[in-house]
């Protein structure tokens, strides 16, 4: 992990990026922020459109109160002022996906002010990036392009989605932080649960804004890269666009501010070419709705409802549950994994009456360990695990009570996985069940330590390790079903003669 | 028998609604008869340019179910009755244009609030009225179906009626000429700075702008949306109130639609003012009056007077500027609310085949009228980049001043009483310049601009015979109030003057 | 603040309306009348004034976060000048 700032290596010298990011994220609700159509992903197209997504003449915006809900809820975890008058504006551009001819938005006073994101960058220190503001607004709807040679088509399935838009300082200065930053926001939504953060359906994807500086100068001109849209993106658009202004500024440019468009499959930003036109978007109060007004009860309401949330679970992993950073960090990555390693954990412990404390470092090395090289061989995410949490709680409950061994145990777990049976019914069926019975390892040992007298008195001539030797030929001769910790014992005394 | 028949058709299109009302309970005549002495007039009336659109069977389907729900004695408090729609309304499969040419053939796939209600309470649409186009206007001259002509006529000194065409006012002309001119006993109408009062003053007819909130603006195609609201125009007040009251009443749709009971305004109508503390604001005596609107107010403060009210003196001192931040505020809000008219989801497209842009550019040129386009330039031009605070902010500050000067003569005085226009209708051409024709707003504009209800009566003749029309603007929500003063100048003042026929 | 008539040209082009040849210049002195006249606002003494918010004082409702609406496709699209395959079509455009 290195302490020293990012910089790009010119041919005049170094250069500092300053990286700024406006996040969309399409806000989870069943209906449109401002009419009653539905946003689900994927319809046939102007079918999720109500008259009002349409801006037929004559209709007018009715507000989304879940849309608010989740966006304080979202500001509340970014530790973030929540504003208890805020309004809508309207941005005033034409487009052949924006109806209204106007964007319903919060310029002038957003709902949510000032707060801080923290993240990890890989390879670099842990920093706090600050939060400018959230606001929420329309999304536009989709046009397509390529479908027919002289028209564009335009869906307005989406027009009329909430958004919020989160706006980060300039805090940003390597593409490994835009990187962090946007998962860290994904993940934080995702545990609020007011955006699925499914960057692939666009309900999340950013604006990159990116100039770059001499160490220490002032900010330099910045360009906007629009609708990036995913982790490695934004990563590549934010080195592609610095690059290419060093290479601007040292051929004797200037940056133009400007909107720019990612090109992924180059892994370049070029500049768009139908917004080139100046924009003045005429903002204004948006004269048929009436300020926003949140009373505390609401806002306190909001805060109440907030999940632990990653920062906040990832020390009580540490702290409580005696994990090591890096475990928990691995575990609260996402809500989905912390819940599942959460409710393997307690139903241990309801199995096991044994304290988490106990429990939790197996269970989170299990998870981390087992679990995971099955559901990268699987190729899914933790909510498509085979096995369920309470499934692998008997399975490590059966490991705690010493009804299996570690190496049985991984035998179990491959059977569950291939047979969807629980750990019980394999242990059961297939006769895997640790044998502890003294009588039986005894009679294997007499049998092993008659077949093998010049072994022994080679050990007792003081070659120790052969104890090995007579473990491995004992578990053996118990088919791998001996209890390791029994067959030890049993072993030293016999050998003791 | 074939005269009689006539005799009793014109007998029906002058009943008033509540007489209509009455007459179909008790049996007088059917709903059929009503709607058709109406759609006969109006077909009839058509040199006056009055409606757009024509909708006999609306009228006829609405009064066969009514004359229905009549026999059963389950009929609606508007059942039977035939009205004309400002065709700012959205009406469900009936072209709505707004007066404009980018609207034409669009015919919208629902029906808004307030006619929806209309219809509910059992009343026939007779058709859609011509309107200056989106509303911008003072005397339907921005039409772009052509203007309304007014069935008014000036007398000249040897007492024939001039052949010198007047306007009806606006933007709600159509309304106001059709309601004048005995095609419908009621009109709906939209008021943004003055559209209902003013018209109903140039042609002798009762027209209420209720508080802003009262009537839903959902399904009416928007102007200026914190100034717009819908309201009645009748031949009198009694009238107002019933369509008032049918029209009214919170509407979860609008989110600027106030959530309070619709009181039973007509019941209000007692024509006493005793106890009544009448306004009368000094800035509204401008410089340079003419001299028959002043004395037209003097009477009117007379019949107050004699009604049981005490005038008082109040001050309002910021209305000079209530014209100017209006022309800033309105033009604002519609070139934003106008910007959906790009040719891309309905109405007018004009493609030559190039770019989006110049589809969008083509389109707008070739579908506004020039005044749409010089109130969309302005209102851009307001909100412009660096303009924002010297302009509209400013403008919307100065709104909040002079709220304020309402609300401080609230303390003094229960309702205001001024004339409704400085003029009599005047004729089109007559108004050329742009600021002359907006000034023609001046008493109306600062109770729009404070989102106060207010209402135009007719109160005198000018000597050539035209119609001049009292203004009584009350609190917020104090429609019964301003009613109710409504209807005591009306008693007092008698107007019984209706345009001659000459169409 | 005089308008002129690059002024005029830019604010149309904002508002998406094409002036047709000797359309722009007469608007130049109506503008420039018009906002002569409404500059007196400046005159008044704001400090301390909220602009106007509500009309009437009211509070917004929020509705409940349920699909009541959509599904009507052919309503949306009745209208349109153009449509195809069930997409509104415009001119094309390129990004």
């Amino acid at each position: 992990m290195s302490d020293a700032p990012f910089t790009i290596r010119g041919t005049t010298g170094d250069w500092e990026i300053v990286v700024g990011l406006e996040v969309h994220a399409q806000v989870t609700a069943k209906s449109k922020l401002f009419s009653g159509a539905a946003t689900a992903f994927g319809a046939a197209p102007n079918t999720q459109v109500s008259l009002v997504d349409a801006a037929m003449p004559g209709m007018l915006p009715v507000l989304n109160g879940e849309c608010v809900r989740q966006a304080v809820r979202t500001g509340l975890a970014l530790d973030a002022e929540i504003h208890r008058i805020s309004r809508f504006d309207r941005k005033n551009y034409f487009y052949a996906d924006l109806p209204q001819g106007y964007q319903i938005s919060q310029l002038y006073h957003p709902i949510v002010g000032e707060g801080h994101l923290d993240i990890e960058p890989e390879g670099e220190a842990p920093k706090r990036v600050g939060i400018e503001r959230l606001h929420l607004e329309q999304d536009a709807g989709k046009s397509v392009h390529d479908a027919h040679p002289a028209m564009t088509f335009v869906d307005l399935n989406r027009s009329g989605c909430a958004l919020m838009e989160i706006v980060s300082k300039p805090d940003i200065r390597s593409p490994a932080q835009a990187g962090a930053y946007v998962r860290a926001l994904r993940s934080l939504l995702r545990y609020v649960g007011s955006c699925d953060g499914n960057m692939e359906e666009g309900s999340m994807r950013a604006d990159v804004n990116v100039s770059v500086r001499r160490p220490g100068a002032a900010f330099g001109t910045r360009t906007e890269t629009k609708n990036v849209n995913s982790v490695r993106f934004v990563m590549a658009a934010v080195e592609a666009e610095a690059r290419r202004q060093v290479d601007v500024l040292e051929a004797g440019g200037t940056i133009v501010q400007e909107t720019r468009l990612f090109d992924p499959d180059r892994m370049t930003t070029r500049p768009m070419r139908s917004k080139a036109a100046a924009h003045d978007y005429r903002y204004f109060p948006d004269p048929d709705l009436l300020p926003v007004e949140l009373s505390e009860t609401f806002v306190a309401d909001c805060a109440a409802s907030l999940p632990e949330l990653p920062v906040a679970k990832r020390s009580r992993y540490v702290e409580a549950l005696g994990l090591t950073p890096y475990d928990a960090a691995v575990l609260t990555a996402e809500r989905e994994t912390a819940d599942w390693f959460e409710a393997l954990l307690a139903d241990l412990v309801r199995r096991t009456g044994k304290p988490a404390t106990e429990l939790a470092k197996p269970a989170s090395n299990w998870v981390t360990g087992e679990l995971f090289a099955v559901l990268k061989r699987t190729g899914g995410g933790i909510e498509a695990s085979p096995v369920s949490p309470e499934g692998a709680a008997e399975l490590l409950a059966l490991v705690a009570d010493r009804t299996l061994s570690g190496s049985l145990a991984k035998q179990v777990f491959e059977a569950m996985v291939e047979t969807g049976d629980s750990a019980a019914a394999i242990v059961d069926a297939r006769g895997l069940r640790q044998v502890s019975d003294t009588g039986a390892i005894d009679a294997a040992i007499a049998g092993i330590l008659a077949a093998n007298t010049d072994k022994i008195a080679e050990y007792r001539g003081g070659k120790d390790k052969l104890f090995g030797f007579f473990v491995g030929q004992t578990m053996r001769a118990m088919a791998g079903k001996a209890d390791p910790a029994v067959v030890n014992d049993r072993l030293k005394t016999a050998l003791a003669g | 028998m074939e005269w009689r028949d006539a005799n009793r058709m014109t007998a029906l299109t002058d009943l008033t609604l509540a007489a209509m009302r009455d007459g179909l309970r008790a049996r007088s005549f059917s709903a059929a008869e009503l709607a058709q002495a109406h759609i006969a007039a109006v077909e009839a009336a058509r040199p006056l340019n009055a409606f757009i659109v024509e909708t006999p069977d609306h009228a006829l389907k609405a009064a066969a179910a009514a004359d229905a729900a009549l026999a059963r004695g389950e009929a609606g408090p508007l059942a039977g009755v035939p009205l004309g729609i400002k065709d700012l309304f959205a009406t469900e499969g009936v072209q709505t244009t707004a007066g404009s040419k980018i609207l034409e053939g669009f015919v919208p796939p629902y029906e808004s609030t307030v006619t929806a209600k209309l219809f509910a309470a059992g009343a026939g649409m007779l058709g859609k009225l011509n309107m200056d186009q989106f509303a911008m206007g003072s005397s339907n001259e921005t039409s772009a179906f052509g203007e309304v002509v007014s069935p008014w006529r000036a007398r000249q000194p040897d007492g024939a009626l001039s052949n010198r065409v007047l306007v009806p006012g606006g933007s709600s002309g159509g309304s106001s000429a059709a309601v004048a001119a005995r095609l419908c006993a009621g009109a709906t109408g939209t008021d943004t700075g003055g559209s209902i009062r003013q018209p109903a003053a140039f042609t002798g007819i009762a027209g209420i702008k209720p508080t802003y909130g009262r009537c839903s603006r959902w399904g009416v195609v928007a102007f200026a949306s914190s100034l717009d609201q819908a309201g009645p125009m009748t031949r009198d007040v009694r009238d107002c109130a019933i369509l008032l009251q049918a029209m009214s009443g919170f509407d979860p749709k609008d989110a600027t639609s106030l959530d309070a009971p619709v009181p039973d305004w007509e019941a209000a109508l007692t024509g006493d003012l005793r106890g009544v503390r009448v306004g009368v604001p000094r800035e509204y005596r401008l410089d340079g009056i003419d001299p028959e609107i002043a004395a037209m107010w003097d009477a009117g403060l007379a019949w107050v007077k004699d009604a049981g009210a005490t005038v008082v003196d109040v001050s309002l001192p910021h209305t000079k500027y209530a014209l100017p931040a209006y022309y800033i505020v309105a033009p604002a809000e519609a070139s934003s609310n106008l910007a959906r008219y790009d040719g891309v989801r309905y109405g007018l497209r004009v493609n030559e085949g190039g770019s989006l842009d110049a589809m969008y550019e083509a389109t707008r040129a070739a579908g506004f009228g020039p005044e749409v386009k010089r109130r969309i330039m302005i209102g851009t031009y307001v909100l412009s980049a660096g303009f924002y605070d010297a302009y509209y902010r400013q403008a919307q500050k100065v709104r909040t001043l002079i709220a304020r000067d309402f609300a401080r003569a609230w303390e003094s005085c229960d309702v205001l009483l001024t004339p409704t226009a400085p003029s009599a209708a005047f004729s089109p051409g007559d108004k050329a310049d742009p600021l002359a024709m907006y000034l023609n707003d001046v008493f109306t504009v600062p109770s729009s601009l404070a989102g106060l209800p207010a209402m135009s009566v007719p109160a005198a003749l000018t000597a050539t015979g035209l119609p001049l029309g009292l203004q009584v603007i009350g609190r917020p929500l104090d429609e019964a109030g301003v009613l109710n003063a409504g209807f005591a100048l009306e008693r007092a003042a008698g107007f019984a003057a209706r345009p001659e026929r000459w169409w | 603040m005089a308008v002129d008539l690059a002024t005029v040209t830019r604010i149309a082009k904002l508002a998406r309306l094409r002036l047709a040849p000797g359309e722009a210049e007469p608007l130049v002195a109506e503008l420039n009348g018009i906002l002569r006249w409404i500059e007196q606002l400046g005159e008044v003494d704001t400090a301390g004034v909220e602009p106007m918010a509500a009309v009437i004082p009211n509070h917004l409702r929020w509705r409940p976060d349920a699909v009541t609406d959509g599904g009507v496709a052919a309503a949306v699209l009745a209208n349109a000048p153009a449509s195809e395959a069930g997409f509104f079509a415009v001119p094309k455009v390129i990004e």
